[in-house]
């Protein structure tokens, strides 16, 4: 076994190990933290079934952001549903056998690559052009940009630059999760998509990719609109009306 | 007053989003509150040693005790959509009043003391230690939110710089630095049981001239009871309605609605007061304190409902909250939901033909409809999807002839705060008020020139005090706003007239 590939399996382990370990603690977090008084914003669903309804038009549609700007909305959502396709089409080097929904995905997911950069080219832009939006940027706002551009660049190329041999990465990636460790080829483009892979999944508890966690556990979007009917003493407030 | 020492903005035919005019408002920011008025309400007097420790102690503290605050901390993308939804940013153009830069206010200080990224590389991730000049930006900025809550309907995480400014106000109170208006009301609320400081007998006679002017004008004894037990009804409604104008009309309005309902009514002197600005601090003890207050007053005079006046955060506190921090209201009659507004019983009331309203009484009127940012944003009403634009608008249609909506984007749950809540409404803030009424008076003048709207109707005192004070710097009529139950009670049908 090459050290390369005994390098990349142990990147693997140790970023899986930090995602999982820290947006478990996160999401753990959000949901200990009392939510003491009901705080939805207008227009707010009167029961359960209309707040999943809600989060569901929320998360899948971007229905605020889209009420609050097009453009972002537009650059947003695309990169977001490209990605999402993206990610799909990944799982072939991840299953075995490939399952059908997974395999009618793969033509599209490839087009969605072209699509994430592109919608994530509109995002950095507005960075740059919008005087507001440059106000608020941080470093670490371009740096995001510049680490997701990469790993779609990285993956075009293997594609249509330098193929990769696909097979070997499959092989690679079945037996990380089997613990049974097979050679990664050593073709530039793919180190750098895995090393970048490896980064995002490291830094995902640790920065604003929370927000997709964050979203379902916001109090203005997750909760009816029920106080009238329902009382919502959290524990801590409790305690002051045993004074 | 001398005169203003700042331009009112000028009012333009399409809305504009300003260019970035950094410490545009840096020179605004309310008095702080003197030492008795802090301990008087339980906080530290001034200022305390070791201030910057404790500050960083208390955000930790809230943060585990507001889900709110936890989750809005994280979330932030710095995406953009709220950069242009803030009233005061529109008004002032100063950066730190777009929502998302004001939350960074709190959240650089948070990532500084509270994540990996901040701890190790505050730089990239902009976050910065909780320094004096820090604090100085924390006072003057959260002290230029109305915690309206207009951006977290924009945002796609929902995250509401209201909780933000709540629990940056917490810190400050916690440490000894609290705002003087804000903070001299709640001790008066406590002490004399109304935010305006008007003691029991003053309250008694002012309810009696009132009794004595409604005479003159219908020859009816409406009555404006004070401490009565066994009535039916409790109003509470904020004490601006007892002496202030426009105010004033809105609690003849109610008064005569009660009197042609034949519905024994009474307000309390023990809770005089609507208005709750526990809610602007944040402070959750202090907000379930003051509203205490109402149910103590219901219990003693042993009523059946509770009815709020035209008060938009009250109803905000009464309808989100009071079941929570008061309830359960058990002892209600079980008829009528917990608590209810006073649209909604004029609404009911109408509905069932209890009482009649003539519209021409109305004729003079061309009338529009500010939705108030707690009720539109922070409640409902009648027990009905979007029932806090339905219920006002219907009394409104019931009361006069011509009625216009200002534009869609600035009504419903996108309205535009009247520049003055949050506890901003003082006169050392003026600069901000007129300049964040902007976008409000942008849309007013739309429906005045096309429509010759002549009168803008609201259910909250602070937009009725905000907007008499700030409407001639655009150079409207003062008397263009008032209440619901203004028109309501200029239009009723009263005695044996039918």
């Amino acid at each position: 076994m090459s050290a390369l590939t005994l390098v990349y399996a142990g990147l693997f382990y140790a970023a899986t190990a930090l995602l999982v370990a820290g947006l478990a603690a996160k999401i753990a977090g959000y949901a200990r933290t009392p939510a003491p008084l009901r705080i939805p914003t207008t227009p707010a669903p009167r029961t359960r079934a209309g707040v999943a309804g809600r989060m569901a038009r929320e998360v899948l549609l971007f229905e605020s952001l889209f009420r609050a700007n097009k453009w972002t909305w537009l650059c947003g959502w695309l990169f977001h549903v490209a990605l999402a396709l993206v990610l799909v089409r990944h799982l072939r080097y991840f299953t075995e056998p490939v399952w059908t929904p997974v395999a009618i995905a793969q033509p599209f997911g490839v087009y969605a690559g072209f699509a994430l950069l592109a919608g994530l080219a509109g995002l950095w832009a507005r960075r740059f052009l919008v005087e507001r939006v440059r106000y608020i940027s941080t470093y670490s706002d371009h740096l995001m940009l510049a680490l997701l551009a990469m790993i779609g660049l990285s993956g075009l190329m293997m594609k249509y630059g330098s193929h990769t041999d696909v097979v070997a990465v499959k092989a690679f990636m079945l037996g990380l999760m089997r613990f049974d460790l097979q050679p990664l080829p050593a073709d530039g483009p793919l180190l750098v998509h895995l090393l970048l892979v490896a980064a995002l999944m490291a830094i995902f508890p640790a920065s604003k990719l929370l927000h997709a966690p964050g979203v379902f556990f916001s109090p203005t979007r997750n909760q009816a609109d029920d106080s009238r009917e329902r009382r919502h003493v959290a524990p801590w407030a409790a305690g002051l009306e045993k004074k | 007053m001398g005169a203003p020492e700042f331009q009112t903005p000028p009012l333009k035919a399409y809305p504009v989003i300003p260019i970035l005019q950094a410490d545009a408002m840096a020179a605004s920011k309310p008095y702080v509150a003197a030492e008795k008025l802090n301990e008087a309400i339980g906080f530290p007097g001034k200022l305390v040693d070791g201030w910057q420790e404790k500050a960083v102690a208390k955000l930790g503290e809230l943060r585990d005790k507001y889900r709110s605050l936890r989750v809005f901390l994280d979330a932030c993308v710095h995406c953009g959509a709220c950069t242009d939804k803030c009233h005061y940013f529109l008004g002032t153009g100063d950066p730190k009043n777009m929502p998302v830069a004001r939350q960074e206010l709190v959240r650089k200080v948070y990532r500084r003391y509270f994540t990996f990224a901040g701890k190790y590389f505050p730089q990239l991730v902009g976050a910065a230690a909780l320094t004096e000049p820090v604090l100085e930006d924390w006072y003057r900025y959260f002290n230029q939110c109305s915690e309206c809550r207009r951006c977290s309907v924009y945002c796609p995480y929902g995250i509401d710089t209201a909780e933000i400014t709540m629990a940056a106000k917490e810190v400050m109170d916690s440490i000894g630095l609290g705002q003087k208006y804000t903070n001299e009301i709640i001790g008066k609320v406590h002490r004399i049981g109304n935010n305006l400081g008007l003691p029991g007998p003053a309250l008694r006679d002012t309810l009696q001239t009132l009794e004595e002017e409604v005479k003159e004008e219908t020859g009816l004894d409406v009555r404006f009871p004070l401490d009565e037990a066994g009535a039916e009804v409790l109003v509470v409604t904020p004490s601006a309605d007892f002496f202030a104008e426009p105010h004033v009309y809105s609690l003849i309005g109610y008064a005569k609605v009660l009197h042609a309902a034949g519905i024994r009514w009474t307000l309390s002197s023990h809770a005089s007061e609507a208005g709750n600005f526990g809610l602007f601090i944040g402070n959750y003890d202090q907000t379930r304190r003051i509203a205490l207050r109402v149910r103590a007053a219901a219990l003693e005079l042993g009523v059946k409902r509770i009815v709020v006046g035209e008060c938009g955060h009250a109803w905000r506190v009464a309808y989100s909250f009071w079941n929570t921090l008061i309830g359960p209201f058990d002892f209600l009659d079980a008829r009528y939901p917990v608590p209810q507004h006073v649209c909604e019983l004029t609404h009911d009331l109408l509905e069932r033909g209890a009482i009649r309203l003539d519209r021409e009484k109305n004729d003079h009127r061309v009338v529009t409809f500010h939705d108030s940012c707690n009720v539109a944003r922070g409640a409902g009403m009648g027990g009905i999807a979007r029932g806090q634009f339905i219920l006002p608008r219907a009394i409104i249609r019931s009361a006069c002839n011509r009625f216009h909506d200002m534009a869609p984007e600035t009504i419903h749950e996108n309205t535009f705060c009247c520049g003055g809540g949050g506890g901003l409404l003082t006169d050392e803030l003026l600069e901000l008020r007129v300049k964040g009424a902007l976008p409000r008076m942008e849309a007013l003048k739309a429906v005045v020139d096309e429509h010759g709207v002549n009168f803008m109707a609201t259910i909250c005192a602070i937009c009725k005090a905000q907007f008499a004070k700030v409407l001639p710097f655009y150079e409207f009529d003062m008397a263009m706003i008032g209440g619901v139950h203004q028109l309501v009670g200029d239009a009723i049908r009263l005695g044996r007239n039918d």
